[in-house]
């Protein structure tokens, strides 16, 4: 429905009408759209969903999902 | 690829299960609601290795699945002008109308291009002055934001040769026919990840608690339905009925402010037909009146264009979790990806290609000849 993809911003041009920017996916680049994502920086990742970036990756909230499991566990 | 592959490690994946075996103590009906979850739980086989109190039923959450009949007949009409350039995403070029598909009209000599990006439309439409490029704008809130941002950039360049046909979907009307439906079995939902990073969460909360219902946005990976699934089973069990959030890398609570205020300046909300489950009070989007000019159905006349569905496709009962596709008749008989009844059969997140690509292998079920 909404494939979004993350992406990480590998350069950012802003001399158009529309904040642009180039993405690498696993090895395949891509010109993205930021416009969504002014905040965005060199290095970060990006969720990508047709050619426009929707949000900027929370990198300790990515990690969560590992860590849940010890976390209820302790709260038993 | 970072941020995906972590995220379907088999060991992790095996003490979630784990995790939810000692959680769960009752029978619950949990509805994912997104066509893209629906396809990795049925591709990794994910509800065929929870305990059996756990039934997950597949949601709404295809695009193309409830994109009305009548909205693709007018994009084949339009698509067969000459003077025509229609751009679509390529999910949307084998749906079928009530005759052909974009397919069918590409190959009898229409100009159908496939786009990954709206922005390419727009392109297109730039590059061909002398034609009109008209673009099908299909999509839940997760892609309302580039298709408002790409029409506001045709706007500013004056580009009066590009449209769209602007058939868009929201998610919380639906949950609630899902909710109010007649004998409804869904306890907990799993909402649509990507949806809920552009809107936020702050709609579902008075669901959850009128309707005593969990919602969950989880992403999209194996790991993330495992999660979502164990927050909504520990919520079930608990007796809770609240919003959380698993994918919270790229969920907020008030998803993305900026991408919400584009949409709101572009569209309005406006009551929708879902194929096969009929018209949704306030569940779409459509243009506001100052880009009525872009609005492909009004410019080419066919605003009030009206087509009826075919009967034998239960589509619409699939889509809120009322059957399953093998419970279909026509399921792997008369309705097979190549000769599609319904649009569930055709996008690759419909629960109906999912069953027939991932299913029909084993022996879970054999497909009856007739």
């Amino acid at each position: 429905m909404c494939l979004g993809v993350p992406g990480k911003v590998i350069s950012i041009d802003d001399s158009g009408p529309l904040l642009m920017g180039k993405c690498d996916f696993g090895g395949v680049r891509r010109e993205v759209c930021l416009a969504y994502t002014p905040d965005a920086k060199i290095g970060e990742y990006v969720i990508v969903h047709v050619g426009f970036a929707i949000s900027k990756v929370d990198e300790s909230e990515a990690l969560r999902v590992f860590s849940y499991l010890d976390e209820i566990r302790s709260l038993k | 690829m970072k941020f995906l592959a972590e995220y379907r490690d088999p060991a992790v994946a095996e003490k979630y299960f784990a995790a939810i075996r000692d959680t769960v103590t009752k029978p619950w009906t949990i509805m994912e609601v997104c066509g893209g979850q629906t396809n990795t739980i049925v591709r990794y086989g994910i509800d065929e290795q929870l305990p059996k109190e756990i039934t997950l039923v597949h949601g709404p959450g295809c695009p193309i699945c409830v994109t009305p009949v009548e909205m693709i007949d007018r994009a084949l009409i339009i698509a067969e002008r000459s003077e025509v350039i229609f751009c679509s995403f390529g999910d949307m070029i084998r749906v079928p109308g009530s005759r052909a598909d974009l397919q069918r009209v590409k190959a009898e000599g229409g100009d159908v291009r496939v786009v990954y990006s709206p922005l390419d439309a727009v392109r297109i439409a730039r590059e061909n002055p002398s034609k009109e490029v008209v673009f099908f704008a299909v999509g839940f809130e997760t892609t309302a934001p580039a298709n408002a941002m790409a029409l506001l950039a045709a706007k500013n360049e004056g580009l009066s040769n590009f449209s769209m046909i602007v058939s868009h979907v929201l998610v919380p009307p639906m949950l609630e026919v899902v909710c109010n439906a007649k004998d409804n079995r869904v306890a907990a939902f799993l909402a649509a990840g990507h949806v809920c990073t552009v809107e936020g969460v702050r709609e579902y909360r008075p669901i959850a608690e009128k309707h005593r219902v969990p919602i969950v946005a989880t992403g999209f990976e194996p790991m993330d339905i495992l999660q979502g699934v164990l927050m909504a089973v520990r919520q079930l069990e608990e007796g809770r009925a609240e919003v959380e959030i698993q994918y919270g890398r790229s969920v907020r609570e008030d998803g993305n402010e900026l991408a919400r205020e584009i949409v709101s300046k572009v569209f309005t909300r406006t009551k929708r037909k879902w194929r096969g489950i009929g018209t949704v009070g306030s569940s779409g989007l459509e243009l506001r009146e100052e880009f009525a000019s872009f609005d492909a159905s009004r410019k080419f006349d066919l605003a009030d264009f009206e087509v009826e569905e075919n009967e034998n496709c239960l589509s619409g009962r699939i889509l809120i979790g009322e059957l399953k596709p093998t419970d279909c008749p026509a399921f792997g008989v008369s309705c097979t990806p190549e000769t599609p009844l319904g649009a569930t059969m055709v996008s690759a997140e419909g629960a109906c290609a999912a069953y027939y690509r991932y299913r029909s292998a084993n022996s879970s079920f054999e497909i009856r000849n007739s």
